[in-house]
């Protein structure tokens, strides 16, 4: 079946089984390879994307629920000039990526994280933030959190 | 060479050994054959000739293999190693660059791998002896031996810890001095000037007295026809600008903003997607397929059976995977039906109970010095998964004779020599264009590449580019596991409260005794290995044995301490030697951590200290059990002696990740085998740590004591695992012996 959307602000028409997951019409019919597929059970979160400006596992979400609706991929969220998000500059400055793979889903759960919260407390990206990473980066994530919406690290920097 | 790194895994203590110091050998290997290949190089005008065929275009001129220089006066690198996120190859740029004097903002760095010609022939066939103007060292050894070599040396190439400290500080510092050098005399000619009087900066040579430099873009065309200085004096550290400094990751830009390309994000025009189902019980063949509800499935196209598996391709990954998952092969189960994780453990008490161990080290009469009543205690550790992030993904295509491979592996080399030995062409056939990796911690090692040989089964019956990839199911059950292991550890501790006698005996797949550094001072100690195959893998996880037997040594000595009524800190000091790093190391974090400060109610503190790839660490953690029963960590204090440090913020990113890793394995992971199978499927019966689950407080603190460096990817992941165990002991009481934690600290 076709299915008309819009990714990244442009109107789309996905050909794809309705039972098909978001994720691989977004990878393999549209090409934007940024979200990633990790576990096919929405238990890890590299494949989050925002649907309405929701986070959303896309490897879980069959592609036919997103008829109608305005999707946002990891290369979506540079600003139209080509800057960077607040958030992918405070991941840059907190060196957060390691192997990196997970990084384009953590990215899109903090955004949506911080367009709904403002200024996350450390409970509220608890929270929020159930992506997995198995290198370990989440004492950055937390960091890069912080500096991305003005706030000072919390104790992630430590005091010797 | 008078630093030379095989030192470093020696036994001097072993009193008998069988079987082979596999990782010793093998990192020996690396050492040996590295040094004398990279130095030689530099003298060799062949084989940088061919390199600067293969690399320097208009304009440009190698040096040394590893780098390059243009007019406009950029220098470009060749990394020979993958970096799988632990920062190596900015480290190895930087000490190239530092010993080069470069300026950094005009320093480019390529993985030699990426660029397929330079990889597979610079760096795959320099290191085979195929390479034309091969250095004179290979020449005298057999093709057999040197391919096996190759395969061995490449298995440390992205792994063992080994980027920056053999290739950096072997091959990488030289090239950079002895590219400097050239310039400086190249200058020196033309100027008119003694090379005494010339300096250098940014990439730049400068006479001050007569106020004049030339940049290395211009001195470069003629520079690179000198010879090279085979041994250059490297800089006093006191004079670094780039090593030592926390220098921004070059990969990190294009992880932030999704267009780095892994494995997984491959593609070519008709490319079709397979993924692919192996026995379950490991061992066992195909017998049978019921073919018709697959290809019923839209967009399946094929169904291929393999010796020991079956793929289905088609159109896209879920059609495949929705193919798969509508069939039900039948396997056998290769004899193995009857083993399980339970088995596994009996075995393993039956073999320590029978007392004939393969192998065995230590020093002193244990036996006599063990006294009538030792403190004994048994420990188990389960299979652990690496569970990278990316699942395995190789792109392969057979076309007019030739194949191609294209994904993310620890060894681009052994890849294709795999793929060669599969597919039956010629080497020059086939070609591996190395990719970004999502992640391995050893995962991607050559040992344990079927994918690698599936995916070229695949390729050379099929008219088309086909992807595989494995389901998240598939790698977790068909993983290269850590392996179940167990221990039984005793010791006398006498009136005194010092150890007189310390035995530990444990069993696993093969000894873990080369990869494991004991570093208490004791009169007696014997350390016996037993082994039982099993139908699963051995593989090397993050750090390798040093994990199971830092968590056996260090939770052991946190028993002993409080059986001799001695404060856990205070019993490991006096057993390590005065003076020694591992004192410091322990003292610095116990002060660092204010190990005798007053904790709240319910929460304990524990230390542990591994020396593992050279690298000592200690952690101090302060943890609890939360309501629901599971570990909570509050705050982590790390000292790593890591003897130097080239980029401080990325160890420590390797710190903070490695300790994670540990914790993560500690708190909840297992791979249990039932029925000869693996029992996990996803990270819902595997879990991760999560973010809420890591520490907000982890404190890390470098000695740079100047020992010969060590290793920083693996070294913070042994110690973890039994800080959390002894932490949790003094919060409760209760002593966690077999991992993972879960609820065994619950009041």
């Amino acid at each position: 079946m076709t299915i008309s959307t819009t990714v990244n602000g442009k109107a789309v028409t996905l050909n794809a089984e309705p039972d098909s997951p978001l994720l691989w019409a977004i990878r393999e019919e549209l090409g934007l390879t940024g979200t990633k597929f990790g576990c096919g059970i929405a238990a890890c979160g590299a494949c989050t994307v925002h649907v309405n400006g929701e986070p959303a596992r896309s490897c879980s979400l069959p592609v036919s629920e997103v008829a109608g609706k305005s999707i946002t991929t990891i290369e979506g969220i540079k600003g139209s000039d080509g800057t960077l998000h607040a958030v992918q500059k405070a991941w840059i400055a907190a060196q957060v990526p390691q192997c990196g793979y997970c990084q384009s889903g953590q990215i899109m759960a903090a955004v949506a994280l911080i367009e709904k919260t403002g200024k996350p407390s450390d409970d509220q990206i608890d929270e929020a933030m159930t992506n997995i990473c198995r290198c370990g980066t989440y004492p950055r994530i937390r960091k890069a959190i912080h500096a991305a919406t003005g706030q000072a690290a919390t104790a992630v920097e430590g005091a010797a | 060479m008078a630093d030379n790194p095989t030192l470093e895994m020696e036994q001097p203590a072993a009193t008998k050994r069988k079987g082979v110091k596999r990782r010793a050998f093998l990192i020996g290997g690396v050492a040996i054959v590295g040094a004398g290949l990279f130095g030689i190089s530099i003298m060799d005008s062949n084989a940088v000739k061919t390199a600067a065929k293969l690399t320097a275009g208009k304009g440009e001129h190698s040096f040394a293999t590893w780098l390059k220089i243009s007019e406009d006066n950029v220098v470009t690198i060749y990394s020979p190693h993958t970096d799988i996120g632990q920062g190596s190859n900015t480290g190895l740029a930087q000490m190239l660059a530092e010993e080069l004097d470069a300026n950094w903002d005009l320093v480019k760095l390529v993985s030699a791998p990426a660029e397929s010609a330079f990889a597979n022939v610079g760096l795959g066939r320099g290191f085979l002896g195929e390479m034309t103007g091969q250095p004179g060292i290979i020449n005298g050894v057999p093709q057999s031996f040197l391919s096996f070599l190759a395969r061995q040396m490449n298995l440390q190439i992205t792994g063992g810890s080994t980027a920056l400290r053999f290739t950096g500080q072997v091959t990488f510092q030289k090239v950079g001095a002895a590219t400097r050098l050239a310039l400086i005399e190249t200058a020196a000619k033309r100027l008119g000037v003694p090379a005494s009087e010339l300096t250098t900066q940014d990439s730049h040579v400068i006479h001050a007295k007569s106020s004049r430099s030339l940049p290395y873009g211009k001195l470069a065309a003629e520079a690179a026809t000198l010879s090279l200085n085979n041994e250059p004096t490297l800089k006093d550290p006191k004079n670094y600008r780039l090593m030592r400094q926390s220098v921004p990751r070059l990969d990190i830009p294009a992880k932030v903003d999704g267009t780095a390309q892994y494995g997984m994000d491959f593609s070519v025009p008709d490319m079709r997607v397979a993924t692919i189902m192996a026995a379950p019980v490991r061992g066992g063949k195909l017998t049978s397929v019921d073919e018709a509800p697959v290809l019923a499935v839209k967009g399946v196209e094929k169904v291929i059976k393999l010796d020991d598996a079956v793929a289905v391709v088609g159109k896209g990954y879920w059609a495949a995977i929705s193919g798969l998952r509508a069939m039900t092969p039948q396997f056998t189960d290769g004899g193995n039906g009857a083993i399980s994780t339970a088995s596994i453990f009996k075995a393993y008490d039956d073999l320590i109970a029978k007392g004939e161990p393969a192998g065995e080290a230590g020093e002193g009469d244990v036996k006599a010095a063990m006294g009538p009543k030792p403190i004994e205690a048994k420990y188990q550790v389960p299979f652990l998964h690496h569970a990278m992030m990316e699942p395995f993904a190789l792109t392969a295509h057979y076309k007019d004779g030739k194949l191609d491979i294209w994904g993310g592996m620890q060894d681009p080399l052994a890849s294709k020599m795999m793929a060669v030995d599969v597919s039956g062409l010629d080497g020059d056939k086939v070609t591996f264009h190395p990719m970004l990796i999502g992640g391995s911690f050893g995962r991607r090692l050559p040992m344990y590449m079927e994918i690698v040989s599936q995916v070229t089964k695949l390729a050379m019956q099929l008219p088309y580019p086909v992807k595989l990839i494995w389901s998240r199911e598939e790698e977790i059950a068909q993983g290269a596991y850590r392996p179940q292991s167990a221990a039984i550890l005793k010791a006398n501790v006498t009136a005194n409260k010092r150890i007189a006698a310390f035995s530990n005996d444990y069993a696993q797949t093969e000894s873990a005794e080369a990869e494991t550094t004991f570093i208490y001072n004791l009169p007696a100690v014997a350390r016996r290995n037993y082994e039982h195959k099993s139908n699963q893998i051995t593989g090397a996880w993050r750090s390798v044995n040093s994990t199971q037997q830092g968590f056996y040594n260090e939770s052991f000595m946190d028993e002993l301490a409080h059986a001799a009524g001695v404060d856990p800190v205070e019993f490991r000091r006096n057993h390590l030697k005065a003076d020694s790093r591992h004192l410091r190391v322990l003292d610095e974090c116990a002060r660092l951590a204010n190990w005798k400060a007053p904790l709240p109610e319910g929460v304990g503190r524990g230390v542990a200290i591994v020396e593992s790839f050279k690298t000592i660490v200690a952690h101090v953690i302060e943890a609890s059990v939360k309501e629901d029963g599971m570990p909570k960590v509050h705050k982590i204090t790390t000292v790593v002696d890591a003897g130097s440090i080239v980029n401080p913020d990325a160890a420590k990113a390797q710190i903070e990740g490695g300790t994670l890793m540990g914790l993560s394995s500690a708190i909840g992971e297992a791979v249990t085998l039932e029925k000869g199978a693996v029992q996990q499927s996803n990270f819902s019966d595997y879990p991760l740590l999560k973010l809420a689950d890591a520490p907000l407080v982890h404190d890390i603190h470098f000695i740079n004591s100047g020992a010969y460096m060590g290793g920083i990817g693996e070294p913070g992941v042994p110690p973890a695992a039994p800080a959390l165990a002894n932490a949790l002991f003094a919060a409760t009481g209760k002593r966690v012996r077999n991992l993972p934690i879960l609820k065994q600290a619950k009041a």
